[in-house]
């Protein structure tokens, strides 16, 4: 190594442990973004073609402040979940009962938030209906909206859970000092889940929640 | 020593990052009066940005092999196939 890399820290592309287990989570990552996509294109096709699309973000009781809230919450859980890795790489156990046990209470936090989210557009669904059929005598349309939402939404939040349980059986088992600085590919796989749980809601944030309606406007 | 992901620790500047970007896809969303397609295209970077750096520095892709790459790109590629199938169908409705 020469003397001017030497005292820096080097951030080429260096090989991380490899494991069959890795490639396993990787390749169930890679077909589980598929079917992301596929959710997402479809939310994306309907919502284009539609001329009056309902922005979840233009709901006066729940604006854009909760979803923000709950994005902020799946971040700081992405970084506690890195943290703690680290720490049990660093042979720290107890850091990484910490963090980990943080992202925990982070993932259900979020799910908390989304159950509130959900049940209020629930409720304002049923009462958009009683009053569409109070005033025509139909019972009112199912729309694509409230599919392709509850679907995409739902589909993640169902994720979230799985982490959430996921995340606590490797602090279950870390408990029981499980894992040690040179025995931890389980928790960087359950790590790369719930990063990868982050990077969908980013997304969905994004298509969901910030591109308004064509007439624009947000109740914040 | 063998250099491994868990050598390096931007975490807390990655975490910046991530917030800051989160405030300004907020802050850009918000003005009335911007072209849709300025905001539609601001939006879509900056998530772009926000998933790059979760996948490059969480998820330790910066610092992985081929083999993972590949299985990433497949899907990638078929997604990109999937919406260039599924986008003239939208504007069709028209």
């Amino acid at each position: 190594m020469s003397s001017a890399t030497a005292g820096a820290p080097s951030l080429q592309r260096a090989p991380t442990f490899f494991s069959p287990g890795k490639l396993g989570m990787w390749l169930f990552l890679g077909s589980d973004a598929m079917g992301f996509m596929g959710l997402i294109g479809l939310y994306m096709v309907l919502r284009i073609s539609s001329p009056d699309w309902h922005n979840p973000a233009l709901d006066p009781t729940m604006g854009l402040g909760l979803v923000a809230f709950m994005t902020f919450v799946l971040i700081v859980s992405s970084v506690t979940m890195v943290t703690g890795l680290a720490a049990i790489q660093r042979g720290s156990r107890k850091g990484l009962l910490v963090w980990l046990g943080a992202t925990i209470l982070g993932g259900a936090l979020f799910l908390g938030l989304q159950a509130y989210e959900w049940a209020h557009f629930i409720h304002l669904g049923h009462d958009l209906a009683a009053a569409f059929t109070a005033e025509t005598g139909r019972a009112a349309p199912f729309t694509g909206y409230q599919g392709t939402f509850f679907m995409l939404t739902g589909f993640h939040g169902l994720h979230v859970t799985i982490g959430v349980i996921y995340l606590s059986c490797i602090w279950l088992r870390a408990w029981k000092g499980a894992y040690s600085a040179g025995s931890n590919s389980p928790v960087e796989l359950a790590g790369l889940y719930w990063h990868f749980v982050d990077l969908v809601w980013i997304i969905i944030f994004t298509i969901v929640y910030l591109i308004p309606d064509p007439a624009g406007g947000y109740a914040a | 020593m063998t250099e491994t992901a868990g050598s390096h620790h931007p975490y807390y500047k990655v975490f910046a990052w991530l917030t800051f970007f989160t405030i300004a896809e907020i802050v850009w969303a918000m003005p009335e009066g911007m072209p849709r397609w300025l905001l539609i295209a601001g939006l879509g970077v900056m998530a772009t940005i926000k998933a790059a750096l979760v996948g490059l520095y969480y998820m330790h892709l910066k610092y992985e092999g081929r083999l993972i790459w590949t299985v990433i790109v497949f899907p990638v590629v078929l997604v990109g196939v999937m919406v260039a199938g599924l986008l003239p169908d939208a504007f069709g409705y028209w």
